[in-house]
């Protein structure tokens, strides 16, 4: 396997990098030198376990030890190599340059990144000049009153014989359309304000602001437990995101995680957690709290030093809510992967849908994800269905022989799954490899 | 053009000032349909006192059945009209065998582009972004009259 190329040579560098020698490391990890040194040249496989003790003594992720840098950074760096552009840059040999040159490498994929974002910054201004109504009337009205303004203005100056009728008739025309133009000016300098308040963010999504900062905070704020500030506590924090944007989202957040504690107040929460013999079953504890699932689930993602993932979409499938839990990759701008159980069950809502999933790459990882959709009507009979499904997201260790999983990935763009019958576009990890 | 033998004095937009009398072809006969009250009286002014018989017409709707009805020796036509654009006006008008070769001149208030291109297909024969001089116009609606008594010459 492709992906697999380079493990040898990775515990190799490591383990020069950590002084250990080969005969040392191998009696650490329980096999023999010469399987080591065959490792070590990339010319056998080595087997989960092995990597797993390997990764304990050199001090390093498995996942790094199986896929090279596997994290954020390689992947821009594999998704700048496949775009390109006039370059052709040695793609077999990417491991070696993320091993070798880590700082070249990450400033690669932070380049990537900030193209990213500053092409979708470019797209939004574009998008606001040429379709926004409000910038057009507002161009369109400045543009009339300044022609009858021009026009008007020549003739008054130009015209020596005019009749006193109509000399009176324009000055009251100029007058007018002055005011008019005064009016349109306001209004363009306030659109204008708006949008300057806007662009400094665009070097990140607003999503991705928000939770940069909910990260920041490690996504729980003890200021809105019942009793604490609530939201209004929070307001310098939310006054420092750089978008009007991400600080309208940041309030939504707050607001909805003041009323969450306030559903299942701390205390009794925990006593039902500790007491629940499933470990916290959303479904029981919607039921002893009399509220909905997706509060529990907000709850249980959202508390202090929560370890569970949490992803939240709309009846669209689009996720608004992405708080990550390590080794299942969240997908960043592209769409998730359909297969995830939280579709299934946004197309059943309040059928609850438990699994067994597996992320693919060469360390598998498995994950317990439990997910629910609500469906409401905020505007009575008469008003639409808004349908919000979520997914919690907990580790799990390997399967046994006998337990079934669904085999998932992130998003198609990003992942290496072969033969996957659900997928959108071509991987660019399969791509590079 | 058995119907043009009408005479009208007022609009639906209560903007028709001018009269004319059947379809003769003067040559120098200019109908402006404009919806901006104020931007179509300077135009009036400057094009009579440039010796043009002059109609304005200020809406977008039966913009159509008044060409028709004055048979224009020249059109100026705004883009940005109630209730149907210039573009739309001018697709209906190069339809018809009477107005295929009417000599029009588009005006807007979007400079560039779209707009532009989308006249220049649609068959305008000049094209003129507001906001503009007293001069241009003149100029272009001079130059838009000697093309048509050209044509009508040959």
């Amino acid at each position: 396997m492709a992906l697999t190329g380079l493990t040898g040579s990775r515990v190799r560098e490591r383990r020069l990098a950590a002084s250990i020698s080969q005969a040392d490391l191998a009696r650490a990890v329980g096999i023999s030198a010469s399987y080591l040194n065959l490792i070590e040249h990339n010319r056998r496989r080595i087997s989960d376990a092995v990597l797993a003790k390997l990764a304990t003594v050199l001090g390093v992720e498995p996942a790094i030890l199986a896929e090279g840098a596997a994290g954020g950074a390689a992947q821009d760096v594999r998704a700048a190599a496949v775009l390109g552009g006039g370059s052709t840059p040695e793609l077999d040999r990417m491991d070696e340059f993320l091993g070798r040159f880590p700082g070249w490498a990450d400033l690669v994929a932070e380049q990537y990144r900030r193209i990213g974002h500053l092409e979708r910054m470019v797209a939004a201004l574009n998008d606001r000049i040429s379709h926004d109504p409000h910038l057009s009337l507002a161009l369109h009205e400045v543009l009339s009153a300044v022609s009858s303004v021009r026009s008007t203005a020549a003739i008054l100056a130009e015209t020596e014989d005019i009749d006193p009728d109509w000399r009176a008739r324009f000055h009251g025309n100029l007058h007018v359309d002055s005011e008019r133009l005064a009016i349109g000016a306001e209004v363009l300098v306030a659109y204008l304000d708006g949008s300057e308040q806007e662009a400094d963010t665009g070097a990140a999504a607003p999503q991705e602001e928000l939770e940069a900062w909910l990260a920041e905070h490690d996504w729980h704020f003890d200021a809105l437990e019942v009793g604490g500030g609530g939201p209004e506590a929070m307001a310098r924090g939310v006054a420092g995101l750089a978008s009007a944007a991400a600080r309208v989202l940041a309030q939504d957040w707050l607001v909805q995680a003041a009323h969450d504690a306030k559903a299942l107040p701390l205390a009794a929460f925990e006593a039902a957690l500790a007491k629940d013999p499933q470990g916290g079953d959303p479904l029981r504890l919607a039921q002893a709290f009399g509220c909905d699932v997706l509060t529990v689930f907000r709850r249980l993602a959202f508390r202090k030093r929560a370890k569970e993932g949490l992803v939240i979409c709309d009846g669209a499938g689009a996720l608004t809510v992405r708080k990550p839990v390590e080794g299942f990759t969240l997908p960043r701008h592209d769409a998730a992967c359909p297969l995830w159980p939280l579709y299934s069950a946004l197309s059943r809502p309040s059928q609850p849908v438990a699994a067994l999933v597996e992320m693919p790459g060469l360390t598998r990882r498995h994950f317990y994800v439990r997910a629910h959709c609500s469906v409401t009507y905020p505007q009575g009979f008469g008003g639409p269905e808004l349908r919000t499904a979520a997914m919690l997201i907990a580790k799990h260790s390997v399967p046994k022989t006998d337990e079934a999983f669904v085999p998932v990935g992130s998003s198609c763009r990003i992942c290496a799954r072969k033969g996957c019958v659900a997928r959108r576009e071509p991987s660019i990890i399969a791509q590079a490899v | 053009m058995g119907q043009c033998d009408g005479i009208l004095t007022a609009g639906a937009e209560g903007m028709i000032v001018a009269e004319k009398e059947g379809c003769a072809m003067t040559g120098r006969h200019v109908l402006l349909i404009e919806d901006e009250p104020n931007i179509a009286e300077a135009i009036r002014f400057i094009l009579s006192r440039d010796g043009w018989q002059v109609s304005t017409y200020g809406g977008g709707l039966a913009a159509v059945a008044q060409v028709q009805a004055l048979c224009p020796d020249v059109l100026v036509l705004d883009v940005m009209l109630p209730g149907q654009s210039g573009h739309d006006i001018l697709a209906e008008l190069r339809a018809m065998p009477d107005f295929a070769h009417l000599p029009v001149l588009m005006l807007t208030a979007k400079g560039q582009g779209r707009d532009r291109e989308m006249a220049m297909q649609g068959g305008a024969n000049m094209f003129m972004a507001k906001p503009f001089s007293n001069a241009e116009i003149v100029a272009a609606v001079r130059s838009l009259g000697a093309g048509t008594n050209l044509k009508g010459a040959v």
